[in-house]
């Protein structure tokens, strides 16, 4: 299909009037132009800055910093490792339980088991909340006298610390997190199902295969190009996570995570070009996925 | 699905195991509406009565009036104005870039189609801040060059044009992979008859995508009225913050009154939730043309 489509514009390819010439101009440059201006100029130059020394008042104050900024994180910061192991196992999670159980509901409910309508909608509903209001929702269900601490017997004066107890805050984070993507997996996976035929799985079925043996030998390699792109969204997700922390912890190092602290770096009064190292150093380790995933969506392209 | 198998013996156990498993998602099910649930039933009741009463007690009265406060103390529609004021202009103009680029590279061949559709989806991929500093200062720069410091920075242009360069690239990326599956047999025809570049444009492709355009005008919606991370950073005053991210502030504010704030989030839940109760199938398709192409 790719290549006859090639050839008839080939052949289309005749003089176009300079009126749809300066229309076609206008179509794609416009768009592309506020695009480079508003999100790859500042990428790159957020780049640059990483390797300078400046408070972000004056230009004329950039001083050139080589690594230092870098030098400075991995060495005189602990709170960067202790970032990153927050945001490894944030991924380990997603990656070993929450994307699992998702697509495993996803299986569950193509199977058109009874109430599969009213499931896809119920796990669904927390990925159209804004993590904002999933912040205020489960502050209120862990608040001391609030749901959970009543059903754990404690009452307002004598409450466990969710968020403040370091043995399990990191679970109750994650749990918060697997709240909305569960659902969103779920939902990924199942329409991808939908498109798998539904002959392959009941000839599985009579050659006397079970469930497990379906799933992993029938299911799974036909799913490849969604496994591929859930596993992207898993792990970038996983690296950016920001808001729900935010909205738990305030721009503090309570729970400190990548974004977080870069959103320290760079907001409010004290902008400093560390800020913009931890941000590169963010967009460092979302390359692989990126370039994983813009290969699975343009493979039939580029061929 | 499993009507066809013969085995009767199979198909016995299947059955059984199947509505175990039913039972066991269904629990899960409520379970995952529970938080949702509860925060409604708390809201309409008086904060003072859970504390006297403990969490479970049986409520005296159920009324909006945490709803009616929350309102007006919070200036509830002071902000959701502001929402729809970020949301509606940035999907409007993302769907109409999004449409005119995908409209170009699937129905005009140039070198470089490719490349641009890379370009645009890995814009979309790239983390929010590593775009921060930079833009702060350029939304200050050309403040300063037309004389109002807050003509993009602290004002709600600004923030609508940044949601508009990030999602460019998801809408772009889903549109024209809509627009290849569609014979180009219509267009060539147009071609032939001398329709100018936009008349095929307006007459002959945005018909064309009015599926693909309301499935993403659906998401789109949510997720930029969700969005609170630009909004957090590219607006001083408060007063100028969409709903999501006043909440952020809110939350320390009414600390005291637990039940007034969950109504104040289920006050900013709402638009969503209405848009997937009444949209549910634009939404659940615009996330499957961007995930499952091919």
């Amino acid at each position: 299909m790719t290549s006859t489509a090639t050839n008839t514009t080939v052949r289309r390819r005749r003089a176009f009037s300079r009126k749809d010439r300066i229309t076609l101009s206008a179509f794609v440059g416009i768009p592309t132009a506020f695009h480079i201006l508003l999100v790859w100029v500042p990428a790159i130059g957020t780049i640059g800055l990483s390797f300078t020394f400046w408070s972000g008042i004056h230009i004329s104050d950039i001083k050139w910093a080589g690594i230092e900024n870098y030098n400075n994180i991995f060495t005189g910061t602990p709170v960067f490792w202790e970032a990153i192991w927050h945001n490894v196992i944030w991924l380990l999670w997603f990656g070993l339980i929450a994307t699992p159980l998702g697509i495993l509901l996803a299986y569950q409910i193509d199977r058109q088991i009874r109430g599969h309508r009213f499931y896809e909608s119920a796990f669904f509903v927390p990925v159209v909340l804004s993590l904002a209001v999933t912040g205020i929702i489960w502050n209120f269900m862990l608040q001391p006298g609030g749901f959970v601490q009543g059903i754990l017997g404690r009452d307002i004066s004598n409450p466990i610390s969710f968020y403040g107890n370091y043995d399990i805050n990191t679970y109750v984070i994650l749990g918060i997190a697997s709240w909305r993507h569960i659902g969103y997996i779920m939902l990924l996976y199942l329409s991808g199902l939908k498109s798998v035929d539904p002959s392959l799985k009941e000839a599985a079925a009579i050659d006397g295969a079970t469930e497990w043996q379906t799933f992993r030998k029938v299911i799974l390699p036909t799913m490849k190009p969604v496994n591929i792109i859930i596993i992207v969204i898993t792990v970038i997700d996983s690296l950016r996570a920001f808001d729900i922390v935010y909205m738990i912890y305030g721009s503090g190092t309570g729970w400190p995570i990548l974004g977080i602290l870069v959103f320290q770096n760079i907001s409010g009064g004290g902008m400093s070009m560390k800020g913009a190292a931890y941000a590169v150093i963010l967009f460092a380790l979302c390359i692989g996925p990126m370039i994983t995933y813009l290969k699975q969506s343009f493979a039939e392209d580029v061929k | 699905m499993t009507t066809l198998v013969k085995v009767p013996e199979y198909k016995n156990t299947q059955k059984t195991k199947d509505r175990i498993i039913s039972i066991i998602i269904g629990f899960f099910a409520l379970a995952w509406l529970f938080p949702i649930a509860w925060t409604i039933w708390s809201s309409l009741r008086p904060y003072n009565d859970v504390i006297a009463n403990g969490v479970f007690s049986v409520p005296k009265t159920l009324n909006f009036e945490n709803y009616y406060n929350a309102i007006r103390l919070m200036k509830l529609p002071m902000y959701l104005t502001n929402s729809f004021l970020i949301t509606f202009p940035a999907v409007v103009l993302t769907l109409g870039f999004g449409s005119l680029i995908a409209f170009v590279v699937s129905r005009y061949s140039f070198k470089f189609n490719v490349a641009l559709l890379l370009f645009f989806t890995a814009g979309n991929l790239l983390p929010q801040q590593l775009v921060f500093i930079p833009l702060f200062k350029m939304y200050l720069w050309i403040g300063d060059l037309f004389g109002n410091r807050a003509l993009l920075y602290d004002n709600i242009l600004g923030v609508v044009l940044i949601h508009v360069a990030f999602q460019l690239g998801f809408a772009t990326f889903v549109l024209s992979s809509y627009l290849k599956t569609i014979p180009k047999e219509i267009s060539e025809s147009a071609m032939v008859d001398g329709a100018s570049v936009w008349v095929h444009y307006t007459q002959i492709i945005l018909p064309l995508l009015r599926p693909p355009l309301a499935s993403l005008a659906v998401l789109m919606t949510t997720w930029i009225y969700n969005d609170f991370f630009w909004a957090l950073v590219l607006m001083k005053s408060d007063s100028k913050r969409p709903i999501t991210s006043a909440l952020a502030r809110l939350q320390g504010e009414f600390v005291t009154d637990f039940n007034l704030l969950a109504a104040g989030a289920i006050v900013a839940a709402l638009p969503t939730l209405l848009i997937f109760i009444l949209l549910r199938k634009q939404f659940v398709s615009g996330l499957t043309l961007g995930s499952t192409k091919g």
